[in-house]
């Protein structure tokens, strides 16, 4: 028994160095000198760790820029989704009005619903509210802000209800009583509580705008200062030769961010996963 | 999940007050950027919109179902449609397979293997699809690739071939999806009551016995939602698919629906063909939801 237990730990232990491994072979790529990623013997490891790609990545080809663009469409999508979010859940779990299965079922259709077949529709869309609204239209940033506040919502919504409805009704009665009004129970009361379910969501709606490929690919076509992260890292990608080094500092620079993100996060994110999972 | 609702069955109040206020943010954005689209792509498709009405060279026509027609006279479209699914069908199956083994595998080992296991998890999780794609086509570089070097084989370019793309493109697709498999079941097994499984131990049941006869039954709602959420994003993969293969492979080689779909419209400028292949997509993946439903409502889970 003990023996087999040694013998599944072993296997476990050798998994995760497996999973891991990718990870780790793009942080080492990025910090090789260019002869050892040019090397036909490739080592796992480096004895002169250098910041070349790094530097030709975001001195020459100015990825800090692209890195503040992902970084601003990612939290002002986090800020409008978990804000509509929030009012959208208590509606949902505070009051019992007709049709509301039919909103929740409608919320659990959306969030099945292939968004990246939305993309021809929502070009055109962007491209006619961009003659209307400056900012929003093709090659801003606020377009992607836009479709992605709507992507992460239904999902945002399913989640935060498990939250809110955690939420004894008998405290925002309470407060009532003692004469707050419902704008008061609302921030006052309800917003402090569901907080941390609000950090849970906020890390989907963060990955899911921060991740993006397809539609940052189809709406900045030609304001190359306006690019996010992942469609600027296709540069280094050449017919003839792929500057490795600069793709895996590159890769390494889109990565890590969010990695520290979900792992400071991770017991939360279970358990609001498992609250919508669930619920 | 249960115990909540007959207690508010018992308090019908604030019955009638529908709280628009609350729901109006929600509803005005999801009503321009969800459903207006929708409505958009199915009136795209059964239009005549190429690149020469976008620029406005052309009048717009109302064609009915010529572009349905079309596509599905079209060979590339059967073609498509079949790799889709069979691609589609071997990730899930293959998530599922490793996500459930591994969530198992959790139950049963030491505290710290066990924490191992999951941050490392929980990092493939976390990888942006665009950087987890460009570090697999690294390693399986054709000369600069740790994979080729270490088989000793040279010149062996997996993009090559169409079944050897669809094997790598597969393969990160399943790295990155199948930590939330084995979280969830894993979530899922420490919940199924102690007693439970050492009887089963007690017994003499075998981990395998275990697992098909005490887990899946008691997992099955959980395990439906798993299901049908891996069907639904590995049936619309896009990222990994577009940046491992340059937008579909060799001759389009390792083109599924969904990236077929964008090439159509913003590569050809066939925007109405484009758009009835996402109308395509959306109905098979509607009944995939309808199906999943009707699992919820049998399991007896309430809305």
């Amino acid at each position: 028994m003990r023996g087999t237990r040694r013998l599944l730990d072993a296997l476990a232990i050798l998994l995760a160095v497996g999973t891991v491994f990718p990870i780790y072979w793009m942080v080492l790529a990025a910090v090789k000198p260019a002869g050892e990623i040019q090397s036909l013997q490739q080592r796992p490891w480096t004895l002169a760790p250098s910041w070349d790609s790094f530097h030709r990545v975001l001195a020459v080809d100015s990825f800090g820029r692209y890195f503040l663009n992902s970084l601003l469409v990612a939290l002002v999508v986090v800020v409008l989704s978990g804000l509509c979010a929030f009012l959208g859940a208590v509606a949902l779990t505070r009051f019992r009005f007709r049709m509301r299965t039919t909103v929740l079922v409608l919320f659990l259709i959306a969030q099945m619903v292939p968004i990246e077949a939305l993309t021809i529709p929502l070009f055109f869309l962007v491209r006619d509210l961009g003659t209307q609204v400056p900012g929003v239209g093709l090659n801003t940033l606020g377009s992607l802000m836009l479709v992605h506040t709507a992507f992460t919502l239904p999902f945002a919504i399913w989640m935060l209800r498990g939250f809110v409805a955690a939420i004894p009704e008998e405290l925002d009665e309470a407060a009532q009583l003692d004469g707050a009004g419902r704008f008061t129970v609302l921030w006052r009361i309800l917003f402090p509580l569901v907080a941390p379910g609000l950090a849970a969501t906020s890390v989907f709606s963060f990955i899911t705008a921060w991740n993006d490929f397809l539609f940052a690919r189809t709406f900045i076509i030609s304001a190359t200062d306006r690019q996010t992260l992942p469609m600027a890292l296709l540069v280094f990608f050449k017919p003839d030769e792929n500057d490795w080094g600069a793709i895996m500092a590159a890769s390494t620079l889109m990565t890590v961010p969010v990695l520290i993100f979900f792992l400071l996060v991770r017991r939360r994110l279970v358990a609001g996963l498992g609250g919508a999972v669930k619920d | 999940m249960t115990t909540a609702l007959p207690a508010v069955r018992t308090r019908p109040r604030r019955r009638v007050r529908t709280p628009l206020w609350l729901l109006l943010p929600a509803a005005v954005v999801l009503g321009t950027l969800f459903v207006y689209p929708m409505w958009q792509l199915g009136l795209l498709s059964v239009l005549d919109f190429r690149q020469a009405q976008v620029s406005g060279g052309q009048p717009t026509r109302f064609v009915g179902l010529a572009n349905y027609t079309q596509l599905l006279g079209d060979a590339q479209f059967w073609s498509v449609l079949g790799a889709t699914v069979f691609f589609a069908a071997a990730c899930v199956l293959a998530t599922l397979a490793v996500g459930a083994a591994l969530a198992v595998l959790l139950t049963r080992i030491s505290k710290v293997p066990r924490l191992l296991l999951s941050l490392a998890a929980m990092a493939a999780w976390a990888v942006p699809a665009v950087s987890g794609s460009t570090v697999w086509m690294f390693l399986f570089d054709t000369d600069l690739g740790l994979v080729n070097q270490t088989l000793g084989v040279t010149g062996l370019n997996w993009m090559y071939d169409r079944y050897t793309a669809f094997a790598l493109v597969g393969a990160v697709v399943v790295w990155h999806s199948f930590p939330f498999v084995m979280i969830t079941l894993y979530a899922g097994i420490e919940a199924i009551p102690r007693s439970v499984l050492e009887a089963a131990a007690i017994d003499g049941a075998s981990a395998w016995r275990t697992f098909w006869r005490i887990m899946v039954p008691v997992l099955r709602p959980l395990l439906a939602i798993v299901v049908i959420q891996s069907i639904i994003w590995d049936f619309k993969v896009f990222t990994q698919i577009y940046v491992m293969t340059r937008g579909g492979g060799i001759a389009g080689q390792n083109l599924t629906l969904n990236v077929w779909a964008y090439q159509q419209a913003f590569a050809a400028g066939e925007y109405g063909l484009g758009a009835a292949i996402g109308v395509v997509m959306m109905v098979i993946l509607l009944v995939v939801t309808l199906l999943y439903l009707r699992t919820l409502r049998r399991s007896g889970e309430p809305l």
